[in-house]
């Protein structure tokens, strides 16, 4: 059990899908104008990382793994990815219009994302099992979601700001992207 | 390599058959005329139509409930489009709706204005801005020219105001209006 929790924190802040391994950056720059729209992103991106983190690894276990088709990891997880994304697509469409038009054409982008194919191959790689994996892509869709949240309040609070002129726009965002991930440095230590 | 090509082949026709599935069950049924109709409306919100909105008015017309011709901002130009989209004859505006003219914003005498949020709760659009007691003013971009605010105002303080053409506001036509000689 701890070691569960321990994971799930050290992927929530120590190794932060955004700050520290760079993953997703485009949803992370893209979708953060507002916090709106941003909480959106990260809840879609929350269940479908979950979900495709969860398929790719039983794809992975029990369909690659004993044929000895490893080799197709790349191309079957791109596929399975594709599969839950156009999954969540149809759910949220479904389920929440007003959310369905807020992501707009961030929902279908999550299959780009590559945070997502990054987790699904992190897990094979670190040989994770079921609730490892499940916990894996888990907690770095809640470190993705959090910094997203965070940033998009941030760069609310800096539009309004007196910003130097040669900094207005992007330049201010970036700059603030890399404060944060030099802040989340700090949770470096915080589990071995 | 057989085995290989099996299996992503397998793989793919399993996923598209859950896809399949799903799209079946999560059909979303939507009314796409109404949507179409709604996007010809001027988006004002004002009600001069006698519906609470574009979009019920959209809906009334969807339903024949009732005419085409019942919407003074978007006037002319709008019922012409409308009466293209849904295969009837064009009318002139109803005069008991009001008459046509250009577009016009709300203006808050901000010298007079006591701060009573009256107005913001009327706009529909939420083009006004202020809180209780502090003096409120409207965002001349977000303003449909509704009217919806002078109402309500218990000391006067707004007027309409026509906008007037200047080369920085001045819009080519959209060009399925000008392809139908509307203007």
């Amino acid at each position: 059990m701890v070691e569960y929790a321990l994971l799930l924190a050290s992927t929530i802040l120590v190794n932060n899908i955004v700050l520290v391994k760079f993953l997703g950056l485009c949803p992370f720059m893209g979708v953060s104008r507002k916090l709106e729209t941003a909480m959106g992103m990260g809840m879609a991106t929350t269940f479908v990382l979950t979900l495709s983190s969860i398929c790719s690894f039983l794809v992975n276990e029990y369909l690659l793994a004993p044929l000895e088709l490893q080799y197709l990891q790349t191309i079957s997880f791109i596929l399975v990815i594709a599969v839950v994304v156009q999954f969540t697509e149809m759910v949220v469409h479904k389920t929440s219009p007003m959310l369905y038009q807020l992501l707009g054409i961030f929902l279908p982008l999550i299959t780009t994302n590559c945070a997502v194919l990054g987790i699904a191959l992190l897990n094979s790689q670190s040989q994770h099992g079921f609730i490892e994996s499940a916990i894996y892509g888990f907690g770095a869709a809640i470190g993705f979601s959090l910094v997203l949240v965070l940033f998009a309040a941030m760069r609310e609070r800096i539009i309004v700001a007196d910003v130097p002129t040669p900094f207005r726009g992007s330049a201010i965002a970036l700059i603030t992207a890399g404060l944060m991930s030099l802040a989340f440095m700090g949770f470096t230590g915080l589990v071995k | 390599m057989i085995t290989a090509i099996t299996t992503l082949t397998l793989l793919a026709l399993c996923f598209g058959a859950i896809l399949g599935y799903a799209a079946v069950k999560f059909r979303v049924e939507g009314d796409p005329i109404v949507a179409r109709v709604d996007a010809l409306l001027p988006q004002t919100q004002c009600g001069q139509c006698g519906y609470p909105g574009c979009r019920p008015y959209a809906e009334a017309i969807c339903n024949g409930e009732v005419d085409i011709n019942r919407c003074p901002p978007g006037g002319e130009a709008t019922i012409i489009a409308l009466a293209d989209l849904l295969g009837v004859e064009p009318k002139s505006l109803d005069p008991e709706m009001g008459e046509e003219r250009g577009p016009v914003v709300a203006v808050i005498d901000e010298q007079t204005c006591i701060g009573c949020t009256l107005c913001i709760q009327a706009c529909p659009v939420d083009a006004i801005l202020g809180s209780a007691k502090q003096m409120h003013t409207v965002i001349n971009t977000e303003c449909t020219g509704c009217e919806l605010c002078v109402e309500p105002c218990p000391v006067d303080c707004i007027a309409i105001v026509a906008v007037p053409c200047e080369p920085q506001r001045w819009r080519w036509p959209l060009p399925h209006l000008l392809a139908e000689g509307v203007v």
